[in-house]
């Protein structure tokens, strides 16, 4: 079962440049907590500073919570950290790296949360198996959103 | 560019997306070697879409350096003990 208790997730972050990500990263962090998932999200310096300042009493991530993406990096490549289910979001080529990366180093359900303009392209450019979300959102965050919501109902569906 | 930065290297190439960067390595260099995602080279782990090449030339390491935000660069650096390790790995 995808959401069940006790399961450990990890949101990592790709660049902010977005408007829709930080957003997203709150709405699926507060769902997968209200699951009963401990979440951790990772990203760049201003990709946490982001989610500091629109959580700021860490009602969705907690602080502590929060892991530099190199540290992510460096704690799933030596075996220190894993995650039952690791969701990254990428809108660029970076991401694409980033989401192979993770996959080659970890053992986690992978999910790519693909935005943005190119989302489309990106997600082509994917050469492995992963759960994709794709939504060519980059201000309005609602197409995303329904993605994730659909996920998830299936999910559910599977777990009855 | 983090601690990578601090060491200096020199850019060959930057702003690129991985696969350009992977090519550009590929073809300008003849001893290239093939790692995965997570190999550690210097203090840092590797990002990138498998196999990612690193070259040698004299007594550099070359290989692509992903940023989120920036995309990738391709960077040369000395590393005697990376070599080593790169060439005792084959």
């Amino acid at each position: 079962m995808l959401f069940a208790m006790n399961k450990n997730a990890l949101l990592l972050l790709g660049c902010p440049e977005l408007p829709v990500q930080t957003s997203i990263a709150l709405y699926l962090a507060n769902r997968l907590k209200n699951a009963g998932m401990d979440v951790f999200i990772a990203g760049t310096d201003a990709a946490l500073e982001l989610l500091k300042v629109s959580d700021p009493e860490g009602h969705y991530v907690d602080v502590e919570k929060m892991i530099k993406l190199d540290k992510c990096i460096e704690s799933l490549a030596e075996k220190r950290m894993d995650f039952y289910l690791c969701s990254v979001f990428m809108h660029n080529d970076a991401g694409i790296a980033y989401l192979a990366t993770v996959h080659g180093i970890s053992n986690a359900k992978l999910f790519a949360i693909i935005f943005g303009n190119d989302a489309d392209s990106i997600s082509e450019q994917i050469e492995f198996n992963c759960e994709k979300l794709v939504a060519k959102a980059v201000h309005n965050p609602l197409p995303l959103k329904r993605k994730i919501d659909d996920k998830i109902k299936e999910v559910k569906r599977w777990a009855v | 560019m983090g601690c990578i930065e601090l060491m200096k290297p020199e850019i060959l190439l930057s702003d690129t997306s991985f696969k350009e960067g992977r090519e550009f390595i590929r073809r300008n260099f003849r001893e290239v070697y093939e790692v995965e995602p997570g190999y550690k080279l210097f203090d840092v782990y590797l990002i990138g879409v498998s196999p990612i090449p690193i070259a040698i030339e004299d007594e550099s390491v070359i290989f692509p350096y992903v940023k989120p935000c920036r995309g990738t660069f391709v960077l040369k650096m000395e590393g005697k003990e990376e070599i080593e390790l790169l060439r005792r790995s084959k």
